[in-house]
């Protein structure tokens, strides 16, 4: 089973990067984009019962893939 | 040459990207004649006779996931975790700082600097009011110490920041010589000018700026010597 974790920043959290991005793009004219905002996005590939698997899946996501100070994560079944 | 801090026997860990390893290893030589027991990230156990402990600055299994993730679960990390419960002392430079946040040893995070620059500079930095070993021997001057990060942006929610003024915690941040904050004086946007903090028990203490690399005037700068050597006090 295949499973996608997304992990962002929380909106009051300033995206440096999405910012940086944003920034260049509008300098190239593109002045109806407002806003880049950068995500990362994990697959997972998981053994045993989908119950289990579940679960696990948001254990890594909860404890490792996201940082809860300062990130949030969702989670979804491929 | 001896020092009163010669028998202190202080662990430094090594993970892979650890690159202020050898820095500190010649700061606590040369400055207390100390020295330092080298650990690799894979051991599961801490030299028994150890009194305190390195985290040093660099940059942990090249940063993957984020700063210091990967490095806060490697194997030797679950030894740190006890030795710091049991009241041990724990110095955190850098991505060691991102380490112990990692690990949740110290609260909040390390982020992308606000300016999306790696910088390499002084800083200034003040002490925060505080009633900590820390705070007791640093306060009432500023020093001169370089920062060297591109991820050195101190966050926590307002929530926490309250939590960590209420006990004490916040143990420097960015001024200027005199030791007053503007915001000519962040160079990173870290929360309340966040430049290190302490546990609530005083004994992990985490900084962005290296205070072995302000170890010799011929260098800039000594004004880490004292930093040190609060460590070296905490130890006991």
């Amino acid at each position: 089973m295949n499973y996608e974790v997304i992990v962002e920043l929380k909106p009051e959290v300033l995206d440096t990067q999405g910012r940086a991005i944003k920034e260049a793009l509008q300098r190239l004219g593109h002045h109806d984009l407002k806003s880049v905002k950068v995500t990362k996005r994990f697959v997972l590939e998981i053994d045993g019962k989908e119950v289990d698997a579940e679960k696990l899946v948001k254990k890594l996501a909860e404890e490792h893939l996201a940082n809860s100070v300062a990130e949030t994560f969702q989670t979804k079944r491929l | 040459m001896t020092s009163k801090f010669g028998a202190t026997q202080i662990g430094l860990v090594q993970f892979p990207g650890s690159n202020c390893d050898a820095d500190c290893v010649d700061a606590f030589k040369r400055l207390f004649q100390i020295d330092l027991k080298l650990i690799w990230h894979e051991e599961t156990s801490l030299p028994s006779a150890l009194s305190g402990l390195i985290l040093p600055g660099g940059f942990s299994y090249g940063d993957y996931l984020r700063s210091g993730a990967l490095a806060s679960i490697s194997p030797v990390m679950q030894a740190v975790k006890a030795f710091a419960a049991k009241g041990g002392s724990v110095l955190g430079v850098c991505n060691g700082f991102q380490v112990l946040t990692e690990s949740h040893l110290l609260p909040g995070a390390l982020l992308k600097n606000d300016s999306r620059k790696f910088i390499c500079e002084y800083a200034q930095l003040a002490v925060a009011p505080g009633e900590s070993l820390y705070h007791r021997k640093l306060k009432d001057r500023t020093y001169k110490v370089p920062i060297a990060h591109g991820e050195g942006r101190y966050y926590v929610d307002a929530e926490g920041l309250k939590k960590l003024q209420a006990n004490g915690q916040i143990l420097f941040q960015y001024g200027d010589e005199a030791g007053v904050l503007s915001a000519d004086t962040n160079p990173n946007g870290a929360v309340a000018h966040i430049a290190g903090i302490v546990s609530a028990n005083g004994r992990v203490m985490g900084m962005m700026p290296h205070p072995e690399r302000a170890s010799s005037e011929l260098l800039g700068s000594a004004d880490g010597t004292s930093i040190l050597e609060a460590f070296l006090e905490t130890v006991g």
